[in-house]
């Protein structure tokens, strides 16, 4: 009945995302919504990867850009028309994204906690100054990605509805790993990895093809993104903000949980995209996200999914608990009337 | 008698300190074997090295009959063998019930994993009777992190037994655990022995380890110093002396005199 009740919840959530551009007909907010899907969808991603494990990577804009720049590149030497067609190649940034991503786990995931951290970083840094300097990629004046001729009115509609199925997609493989044996050995490493190795778990290769998998959900977002944007420039699709924001809003709506990233995805996207555009102030969030942060490490400290969850359950024990005592109270005072 | 798990000639030493030096231990199948010593004596690391946490310096490790020395814990314990720690290791965020599931297939592909829930009806059924046998069944659903220290205790014994290994090492399953508790363990020991299981115990009761084992092994700065009956290593003279200089505790002297 309860798990009923929560598809339902989904559902509704679906049909309203999919409603939500008849909603908002501006192109500048359409382009919000977009923008905020796609971070969304990397947010669960990550989740999947660093909230299930503990391995907190701050690299992944490595992935993203790798994603971007797979689709720019392939576009260009394969003559693709600006068109739909180019839609073909988002899964091939994610798949760009997974091939990068194996080398890259294959050397951070030797090492743990504060120094995997770092380690993502520095990688990260690598992949960020290679799109700089190299001839391929543009250098810093960047790719130019074929021109899509859609009309301004409409032009994000299809990117909104490509940009949900890759959240959908996104949120799917992060519940499937949830529910799997696999999931389960990403929990268990993330409490006690060297138990989870002496009890039979293959604890490298699951965390290997944990980050791998991550990957591809980047690599797809950073494909759109650049498909949208129609021009990549290394600082923007390799931008060390994007590893921040999108570890934040996996904090602020519940690590490790598989619907917190959502909620602090589609929350926190869509305020920064929103006060940059109607307040054409670039750091103004950055204020208002830092006392929200404040806010929330004092009071809720494992994000807002699982505060609310404590408070439900603690008001259902008072309330069991109250029925109990009512239950218990009645036969006393009858033996008292009696 | 067949050594189901044998150590030989194993010399492990951490920068200077020399944990292990030339130690041999060997664990007769179906036995019950205590590994006793004063502390810092080598029993852990002896433990790590035969279950592939540690990679000795010199020596091997044989496990029915085949070498096991440089394989990592995983396999290790894949083959058969399960281990318990000093300082029980639990996977506190998850359920009861969800921990018990992590050591289930014990040599399952890793891949598989990633295409099966996280239990088949059989595992839950398993680990379930599991549970029970250790007692701590109506705990399942609680996240593994709200045990108390004892419990946690019967919830690693629980999941190591779930993979239904041969041989269990168990490193002190009776330290600082109330004395009933120690009685229950040492039943589910003597119950599960009497199935066929192989046990290697490292403790510090000795009573409980007199009383359980069949075959004692005394460890010194990390060297196998004597091995025989609980009887005879009670009253070997070199096992007095090792506790005598490896430690002023009276105590203890007088527990393996006295029994």
């Amino acid at each position: 009945m309860l798990l009923q009740k929560k598809n339902l919840l989904w559902v509704v959530a679906l049909v309203i995302a999919l409603f939500v551009p008849q909603m908002i007909t501006n192109p500048a907010y359409r382009q919000i919504a977009v923008i905020t899907l796609i971070f969304t969808a990397c947010a669960t991603s990550w989740n999947m990867f660093s909230g299930y494990s503990g391995y907190v990577a701050l690299g992944s804009a490595a992935f993203y850009g790798t994603g971007a720049y797979t689709m720019a590149l392939m576009a260009n030497h394969m003559h693709v028309p600006g068109n739909g067609d180019m839609f073909w190649l988002v899964p091939l940034g994610g798949l760009a994204a997974v091939v990068v991503a194996i080398p890259v786990g294959l050397v951070a995931l030797r090492v743990r906690r504060h120094t995997f951290v770092v380690i993502t970083i520095a990688i990260f840094f690598v992949f960020q100054l290679s799109a700089i300097n190299a001839n391929f990629t543009g250098g810093t004046g960047g790719l130019t990605l074929p021109y899509v001729p859609w009309q301004i009115q409409n032009y994000h509609l299809p990117f909104y509805y490509v940009a949900l199925v890759v959240l959908v997609f996104a949120i799917l493989l992060s519940a499937g790993v949830r529910r799997s044996r696999f999931g389960l050995q990403l929990l268990a490493i993330r409490d006690d990895e060297d138990r989870a190795l002496g009890l039979g778990v293959k604890v490298f290769q699951v965390k290997l093809t944990g980050f791998a998998m991550s990957a591809f959900v980047f690599g797809m977002g950073g494909a759109l993104y650049a498909m949208m944007q129609g021009q990549i420039y290394p600082q923007f699709v390799f931008d060390p903000m994007f590893d921040i924001t999108i570890a934040l809003m996996a904090f602020f709506g519940g690590f490790g949980t598989l619907l917190g990233p959502i909620i602090g995805g589609l929350v926190l996207e869509s305020a920064q995209q929103y006060l940059t555009v109607t307040y054409s102030n670039g750091s103004l969030y950055l204020i208002l996200f830092g006392v929200l942060f404040l806010l929330v490490i004092l009071f809720m400290p494992q994000g807002i999914v699982v505060f609310v969850r404590d408070r439900m359950a603690q008001r259902q024990d008072r309330l069991e608990s109250a029925t109990k005592q009512v239950s218990n109270e009645t036969p006393v005072a009858q033996g008292v009337h009696s | 008698m067949t050594a189901l798990l044998k150590a030989q000639g194993i010399s492990k030493a951490f920068g200077g300190v020399h944990a292990l030096n030339n130690c041999s231990l060997s664990v007769e199948k179906g036995s019950i074997t205590g590994l006793i010593g004063p502390n810092g004596s080598g029993k852990t690391t002896l433990f790590n090295v035969m279950t592939g946490y540690v990679k000795p310096d010199v020596g091997t490790v044989e496990f029915e009959g085949k070498d096991i020395t440089n394989a990592r814990p995983d396999k290790v314990f894949a083959l058969g063998v399960g281990r318990t720690f000093q300082l029980t290791r639990i996977f506190a965020r998850i359920s009861v019930l969800e921990n018990m599931l992590v050591a289930t297939q014990r040599e399952e592909g890793w891949l598989r994993g990633l295409t099966r829930s996280m239990s088949s009806k059989t595992e839950l059924d398993s680990a379930m009777e599991w549970l029970d046998f250790v007692g701590i069944a109506r705990l399942a659903k609680l996240p593994a992190g709200s045990l108390s220290y004892g419990q946690r205790k019967l919830l690693e014994l629980a999941y190591v037994l779930v993979a239904d290994p041969d041989v269990i090492l168990l490193d002190e399953p009776a330290g600082g655990v109330n004395l009933t508790l120690i009685n229950e363990i040492s039943q589910k020991i003597r119950a599960l022995n009497e199935l066929g299981k192989t046990f290697l115990i490292v403790e510090h009761n000795m009573e409980f380890v007199m009383s359980l084992c069949h075959s004692v092994t005394v460890m010194h700065q990390g060297s196998d110093l004597v091995t025989g009956a609980p009887a005879d290593v009670r009253s070997n003279p070199l096992v007095l002396d090792a506790y005598l200089g490896g430690s002023d505790d009276d105590d203890i002297i007088e527990e393996i005199a006295h029994g």
